[in-house]
């Protein structure tokens, strides 16, 4: 079969299952959507700005487990790209990108629509290539494919001149089954002696700890930590990124840790004398201050990657591997075994576990006559009985999301966490929704974030993808201003804006539905009908407490045990709002 | 402490700039960086001398290993191993100068490999020790330029890094 290189490029995402591609045509990649234009198989998606392609992408591939495409034009196609593949990058994402490319002959002579792409991209990618001979594409496309699914996964970015495209170059086409690279080979397998230390080391426990990741739902491994979770009967903890990787309703569950993690999760860290930490990477925002970071514990760390181990705290027991097979063979030495934990040692552990439990760290004001954020969030667990997709963009509504909708399945908590990237929700819902058309998918939002990807409501509408989005609308980017708050003697620098666009109007000239509600009993009402209304995207604009605050917080600098805790409902608090 | 790495890495346009954007990226330091093609010519040899705490050190191996195009490396400073700069150095002679010069250079094991009425090219290899001190023994201002490579090095023994 002979193709030229515009065929070649869409024939290689057939033979690899693709099943969309998100993006923007432009100059250097005409000739690859003529290619698309000849055939139904992979299914484009035109979205209205190249960012939302990478998050619609990520998106996809967070939610199904398959790695997102991405296709754009060079210059800036390739730059208004860049945010969403750091995205991608920071949370280990599996995301192919092609990017059109000025022809060979032209570059480096600052051509129109030029910029050194693989230069741009090279500090926020697994690994990108530029191809240079029509014969090499789909071994190059094959090897993106291998690089950004493998190992610890990641985006990589294939960059196209125009001329490998040319439809009058036609070369034999053969997609390779598989490929080797010499320089490439991911650590699958633990080491079995680490394995063995560790499991007797976690036995011997006496305040043990499970502090799990995002890499046990990108390595498909919640079903082995939740039957090692039982066998031991240790508590468990979950990043931001590991959420629903362990069920969230399930007693041995203590809630998220970190900044905002829970009053129970951070004491049982701080107090804990053995942590397995699975598929985490001790990220600042999970440790705190580094050097008071878990006092007493000795820390077994398993992970796919070999630079995440000790990068921040130092562990005790490493094990470099795919989290599955190594759960599995802990799970193996602990049945087998003849060393069970110790019952009177963990019934103490539950009950001091208990006692940081009873001060119910995530209560709020149930009786105010204004909405709270957090109620909202409830609501919408119990109108979509905790089954929904759900998708954030960041700042205070993604933390109110992460504590008050309980995960109890992997990939249906959709969030940017490495990077932080507001305007990652509307876009990431839209390829959730895509993926799964008959699922519930909801967008938790806020009136800043929202506006940062809103022109996506427009994709929403043309691929007939329904979704919700839950808008807190606070008058104010609502985290920057609670640390301007606590750090900066509430001096609201910039952090409101005086001309919110009325989001119902906004919502129905895309062509959708828009609901404003501004009292707490009209939210389940509100909720009800949106999700009733199947093959409608409803923007549901709730008018929410602007004082309201993410407790609890370890202020930045500060360890496990020093949070700061909601004050008792109706306690005067000294702060100014405009 | 100082250490020397050694790295396979494929003879890629952009690998150099990989390796050189961790550098600079994760704020490590590169004191000096040297690379050429190996025997295999799809495969280029890369010697980096760093500095850093052990943390720092094992922080940069494990960097370096996971950039797709690097094959292979090695920290020299873990085993005995030998490493050799090369320099040039331009020296203002005189006639009451000159055999001074030329002695110097016979102390250090150099070659004269220029000869102008006014000036020496000296060619020297060594440990950079070895070729800062010879650069100390002239005063100050007879010497008018010196390039250096930057150390190379390979392991003692049989044991070689290859594929």
């Amino acid at each position: 079969m002979e193709l030229s290189g515009g065929q070649i490029l869409v024939q290689c995402l057939k033979d690899e299952g693709v099943e969309f591609v998100f993006g923007y045509p432009g100059g250097s990649v005409l000739h690859i959507y003529d290619a698309i234009f000849h055939q139904d198989d992979v299914k484009h998606i035109l979205v209205r700005h190249e960012q939302a392609a990478a998050h619609s992408a990520d998106a996809y591939a967070r939610a199904t487990g398959k790695p997102g495409v991405v296709l754009v034009t060079s210059g800036p196609g390739a730059t208004n790209a860049v945010t969403g593949i750091a995205t991608a990058y920071l949370d280990s994402i599996p995301m192919v990108i092609i990017s059109g490319q000025v022809p060979s002959p032209v570059i480096g002579s600052d051509a129109f629509q030029e910029v050194d792409t693989v230069g741009i991209t090279r500090p926020c990618v697994k690994h990108n290539f530029l191809v240079k001979d029509v014969n090499d594409l789909a071994e190059t496309m094959k090897k993106a494919f291998y690089v950004a699914t493998t190992g610890r996964p990641g985006p990589v970015l294939v960059d196209v001149p125009k001329d490998i495209t040319d439809p009058n170059i036609k070369v034999p086409y053969k997609y390779p089954k598989k490929v080797v690279m010499r320089s490439y080979n991911p650590v699958v397998t633990g080491h079995k002696g680490q394995i063995k230390k560790a499991v007797d080391l976690l036995l011997a426990a006496q305040r043990p700890i499970i502090y799990a990741g995002g890499g046990v739902i990108l390595g498909e491994a919640h079903k082995e930590l939740t039957e090692l979770t039982h066998l031991l009967g240790y508590p468990i903890t979950n990043t931001l990124m590991g959420l629903g990787g362990y069920p969230a309703t399930d007693k041995q569950f203590v809630g998220m840790l970190g900044m905002h993690g829970t009053y129970e999760a951070n004491m049982a860290m701080h107090e804990s004398d053995v942590i397995l930490a699975v598929g985490a990477r001790f990220d600042d925002r999970v440790t705190g201050k580094l050097t008071e970071f878990c006092p007493y514990a000795k820390i077994i760390h398993i992970d796919i990657d070999p630079a995440s181990i000790s990068k921040t705290v130092k562990v005790d027991i490493p094990i470099v591997g795919d989290v599955k097979p190594v759960l599995e063979q802990m799970i193996e030495l602990i049945k087998d075994g003849k060393h069970k934990p110790s019952k009177s040692a963990l019934e103490s552990w539950w009950q001091l576990i208990q006692s940081w439990r009873d001060v119910h760290c995530l209560e709020y004001d149930r009786e105010s006559n204004i909405i709270k954020p957090q109620y909202v969030v409830e609501q919408l667990y119990q109108v979509t009985k905790g089954d929904a997709y759900v998708t954030s963009d960041v700042g205070q509504h993604q933390m109110y999301a992460a504590q008050y909708y309980h995960f109890d399945k992997p990939r249906r908590w959709i969030n940017s966490g490495g990077l932080g990237t507001m305007g990652f929700g509307l876009p990431a819902a839209i390829g959730v929704k895509l993926a799964f058309p008959e699922a519930d998918v909801a967008c938790i939002t806020g009136e800043a974030s929202i506006q940062m990807c809103i022109q996506e409501l427009s994709t929403a509408l043309q691929y007939n993808a329904p979704v919700k989005i839950v808008n807190l609308n606070n008058r104010y980017m609502g985290m920057v201003r609670q640390w301007q708050e606590f750090s900066y003697q509430c001096r609201y620098s910039q952090s409101y804006m005086d001309t919110i666009p009325d989001f119902v109007k906004l919502a129905e000239a895309y062509g959708h539905v828009g609901m404003r509600i501004e009292n707490p009993e009209d939210v389940r009402g509100a909720l009800e009908e949106a999700f009733a209304l199947k093959d409608r995207t409803v923007f549901l604009d709730f008018i929410t407490d602007r004082t309201e605050n993410v407790y609890p917080m370890i202020e930045a600098g500060k360890a496990h045990h020093d949070m700061k805790l909601r004050v008792a409902p109706g306690t005067p608090v000294d702060r100014e709002l405009s | 402490m100082r250490h020397i790495i050694s790295i396979l890495i494929e003879n890629e346009a952009g690998a150099l700039s990989r390796v050189a954007g961790l550098f600079s990226a994760r704020g490590y330091n590169i004191e000096s960086l040297t690379v050429a093609p190996t025997e295999d010519a799809s495969l280029s040899r890369m010697t980096l001398v760093t500095s850093g705490s052990d943390e720092i050190i094992e922080q940069i191996t494990k960097q370096l290993n996971k950039l797709i195009d690097v094959v292979k490396l090695i920290d020299l400073a873990e085993s005995g191993h030998i490493e050799r700069e090369l320099m040039l150095v331009k020296i203002k002679t005189s006639h009451d100068t000159r055999e001074e010069v030329k002695r110097m250079v016979d102390i250090f094991r150099g070659k004269i490999i220029d000869v102008t009425p006014s000036s020496y090219v000296v060619e020297m290899t060594g440990q950079s020790s070895k070729l800062d001190a010879f650069i100390h023994g002239f005063e100050e201002g007879s010497i008018i330029e010196v390039v250096r490579s930057g150390p190379t090095g390979i392991s003692r023994g049989e044991k070689g890094l290859h594929l």
